[in-house]
C-alpha cells in the first residue's frame, strides 16, 4: 500500500518519537492500574477460597445442572409436555399473587411513610436542623440495613408468614423512597408556594395547590419504579420464611426438583417482565401528563 | 377579603370571566377519586389476606421493642469473635469484589451483541437482551442458591452468584453506553480506512471505558451490600454469621454485626465515591 502523502524518514521518527512520549506515560498508568486490579483479584480469591483446580473438575455440574432443569422426572424434555412441567401452577399461583400482593402492601404503606417523612428530611420546608438531621439519619438506616435482615428479625419478632416479609419491605422502601421524595421536594419551585400563600392561603393550601402539584407525578413514578424492585424482593422473602413464593423455590432447590425450580423461575421472571413492562407505561403516560 | 372583591367587582362575574378556572371537572376528579379508591381497596384486601390483625401487630411490635433493648449496647463477647466475624467481612469484600470483576469480564464482549451500533444483526441483539433482562429478573438469592446446588455451600458459590446477577445488568448498562456513544471517532476511522473492529476498538471503546470503570466500581460498592446477605442462603461471607445469631437470638452479637455491615459499607461508599469522581470527575455523579 502506497501511503498518498510522501513523509521523509527524518520527519516520521520525530513524528513516531513524540507519539510514543505521548502514549507511554498513559500506557504506564493503565499497566499500574491494571496491576492493582490482579493484586485485588489475587488477594480476594485467597480468601474467597476459590480452587481452579476444583473449579475444573467440576466444571461438567454447571451445564449438567442447568441441564438437568430443563429435564421431568421421567427424564423427557420439559417442552415435551408443558402440563407436567407445570403440574402444580395453581399452587404456585397463588403463591406468585401473594409475593406481587406482598410488594404491594409493602410499597404503597411504604410510600406513604416515606410521603409523611419527607417534609421533615427537606430543608425549605423544615427549618429545624436537627429535625432534618434526625429523619435524614433515620431514612438512611432503614434503607441501608439490607430488607432480608429486616425481615430475619421481624420473623422472631411477628412470626413466621408473610406480616414480616412486608414489614421488612415497607420499612426498607420509606428509607429509599424518603430520600428520593425529599430531594424532589427541595427541588421544587418556591414560587406558586408563595403565590398561593400572597393570595392568602394557608399551610395546608400552600402544600395541597403550591407543591403537591409539582411532586405529585414524580412521587408517583419514584413508587412505580421501587415497586418493581420490590417484587423481586419479596420473592426471596420466603427463603426467612417472610411468605411468598420464595418458601416453594427454595424447597423445590434444596430437594433437587429439577423441573419445578425452573417452571418457579420461569414464572418469577415472567411476572417480573409483566409488571416493568406495566409500570414502564404508567410512568412514561404520567411523565407526559407532566409535560403536557 | 374586601378588598379583593372590591378589586373584582362580583364574584358572581369573576366565575363567569375565567369558568374554565374555577369549574370542576367532575370526570378526570371522579376517576382519580375511583383509582385512588381501588388502590385503598386493593391495599385493605392484601392486609387481610396477608393475615395482618391489630392484636398480632400491638404483640409484635412488644415483641421488636424488647429486641431492640436487647440489643444495646452491640456486645461481641470476645475477641475471638470479633476476629472470626472480621475475616468473614473480608470475605464478603472478596466475593462482591471478585464477582463483580468475573461478570465485567464475561459481559463486556456480551454487551456488544446488544449493541444497535456495534451489531447490526436485529435478531442478535433482541436475544442478547432478552437474556439480560431474564438474568435480572431473578434475584441475587436465587442465584446463590442454585450455584450451591452445582460448587457447594461456601463463598465460591457467592462469588459466582454476584458474578450471574451483575452480568445481566452490565450487559444492560454497558451495551447503552455504547450506544450513547459519540459516533464521530468512529465514522473517523472509518473514513481513515479502519475495518469495522477497529473502529469499534480505538473510536469506540475509548469512550465507553470510563463510564464502564464508575459503574463497575458503583457496583462493587453495591454489591458488597447484597454480599453481606448471601450468607444467609449459606453462600459465604457475613450473613451467614447474622442469620446464626438471630436464629439463636443472640440479639447483641447481631446488634454488633449489623453496626460492622453499617460501618463497612460506609467505607466502601467512601472510597469507590472517591475514585469515581477522579475517573470520570465531579459532574457525573
Amino acid at each position: 500500500m502506497a501511503s498518498a502523502v510522501q513523509i521523509s524518514s527524518e520527519r516520521s521518527k520525530i513524528l513516531l518519537k513524540n507519539y510514543q512520549d505521548a502514549t507511554s506515560a498513559k500506557r504506564r498508568q493503565s499497566l499500574l492500574f491494571l496491576s492493582v486490579i490482579v493484586l485485588v483479584v489475587i488477594i480476594s480469591c485467597i480468601i474467597a477460597e476459590v480452587r481452579p483446580a476444583l473449579f475444573w473438575k467440576n466444571a461438567g455440574n454447571f451445564t449438567d445442572y442447568f441441564g438437568r432443569l430443563m429435564f421431568l422426572d421421567n427424564g423427557q424434555s420439559v417442552l415435551s409436555d408443558p402440563a407436567e412441567w407445570f403440574w402444580g401452577l395453581k399452587k404456585w399461583s397463588i403463591r406468585l399473587f401473594e409475593t406481587l400482593l406482598m410488594a404491594y402492601v409493602g410499597t404503597l404503606l411504604g410510600a406513604f411513610g416515606a410521603f409523611l417523612l419527607c417534609f421533615a428530611a427537606s430543608k425549605n420546608i423544615t427549618r429545624s436542623f436537627w429535625v432534618v438531621a434526625m429523619t435524614r439519619r433515620f431514612l438512611e438506616f432503614s434503607r441501608t440495613v439490607p430488607e432480608i435482615v429486616f425481615a430475619l428479625i421481624f420473623v422472631v419478632a411477628f412470626g413466621l408468614g408473610p406480616v414480616a416479609g412486608v414489614l421488612a419491605i415497607l420499612i426498607h422502601t420509606m428509607g429509599a423512597l424518603g430520600k428520593l421524595f425529599a430531594e424532589v421536594v427541595e427541588n421544587i419551585d418556591m414560587k406558586p408556594v408563595e403565590g398561593v400563600s400572597a393570595s392568602g392561603g394557608g399551610w395546608l393550601a400552600r402544600v395541597r395547590f403550591g407543591a403537591l402539584p409539582q411532586i405529585w407525578s414524580n412521587f408517583v413514578s419514584y413508587g412505580l419504579l421501587r415497586f418493581e424492585i420490590n417484587v423481586r424482593g419479596a420473592a426471596v422473602m420466603g427463603f426467612v420464611g417472610a411468605g411468598g413464593i420464595g418458601q416453594t423455590l427454595l424447597e423445590s432447590i434444596r430437594k433437587f426438583y429439577y423441573s419445578d425450580v425452573s417452571a418457579i423461575i420461569l414464572m418469577i421472571i415472567i411476572s417480573v417482565m409483566l409488571i416493568d413492562a406495566i409500570t414502564e407505561r404508567v410512568r412514561h403516560r404520567l411523565i407526559g401528563e407532566e409535560s403536557r | 377579603m374586601n378588598k379583593t372583591r372590591q378589586r373584582f367587582g362580583n364574584i358572581d362575574t369573576v366565575r363567569e370571566k375565567y369558568a374554565g378556572a374555577l369549574s370542576v371537572d367532575w370526570v378526570s376528579r371522579s376517576r382519580t377519586i375511583g383509582l385512588v379508591l381501588a388502590a385503598f381497596a386493593l391495599l385493605v384486601f392484601g392486609l387481610i389476606h396477608l393475615e395482618f390483625s391489630p392484636a398480632r401487630m400491638i404483640d409484635g411490635v412488644g415483641q421488636l421493642g424488647l429486641i431492640a433493648y436487647l440489643m444495646l449496647p452491640p456486645n461481641p463477647e470476645t475477641w475471638a469473635k470479633v476476629m472470626s466475624y472480621a475475616i468473614s467481612m473480608g470475605e464478603t469484600l472478596a466475593i462482591a469484589i471478585l464477582g463483580t470483576l468475573l461478570a465485567v469480564v464475561i459481559a463486556f464482549p456480551l454487551s456488544f451483541l446488544a449493541a444497535r451500533n456495534v451489531i447490526t444483526n436485529r435478531i442478535l441483539q433482541l436475544l442478547s437482551r432478552r437474556f439480560f433482562d431474564s438474568i435480572r429478573g431473578v434475584d441475587t438469592l436465587i442465584w446463590a442458591l442454585i450455584w450451591i446446588n452445582v460448587v457447594g455451600l461456601g463463598p465460591f458459590a457467592g462469588v459466582l452468584a454476584i458474578m450471574t446477577s451483575d452480568i445481566g445488568a452490565f450487559g444492560k448498562l454497558f451495551s447503552e453506553a455504547a450506544e450513547a456513544a459519540d459516533r464521530r471517532p468512529v465514522e473517523g476511522i472509518k473514513s481513515t480506512g479502519g475495518s469495522h473492529i477497529q473502529s469499534v476498538r480505538f473510536g469506540l471503546i475509548p469512550q465507553i471505558l470510563p463510564v464502564i470503570a464508575s459503574q463497575v466500581l458503583y457496583y462493587i460498592e453495591s454489591n458488597t451490600r447484597s454480599a453481606t446477605i448471601i450468607g444467609i442462603v449459606g453462600a459465604g461471607g457475613i450473613g451467614m454469621h447474622l442469620s446464626e445469631q438471630i436464629r439463636m437470638l443472640e440479639w447483641q452479637q447481631t446488634s454488633f454485626i449489623i453496626l460492622m455491615i453499617l460501618v463497612t459499607v460506609a467505607i466502601i461508599d467512601f472510597v469507590s465515591t472517591r475514585i469515581r469522581f477522579s475517573i470520570i470527575g465531579p459532574t457525573a455523579r
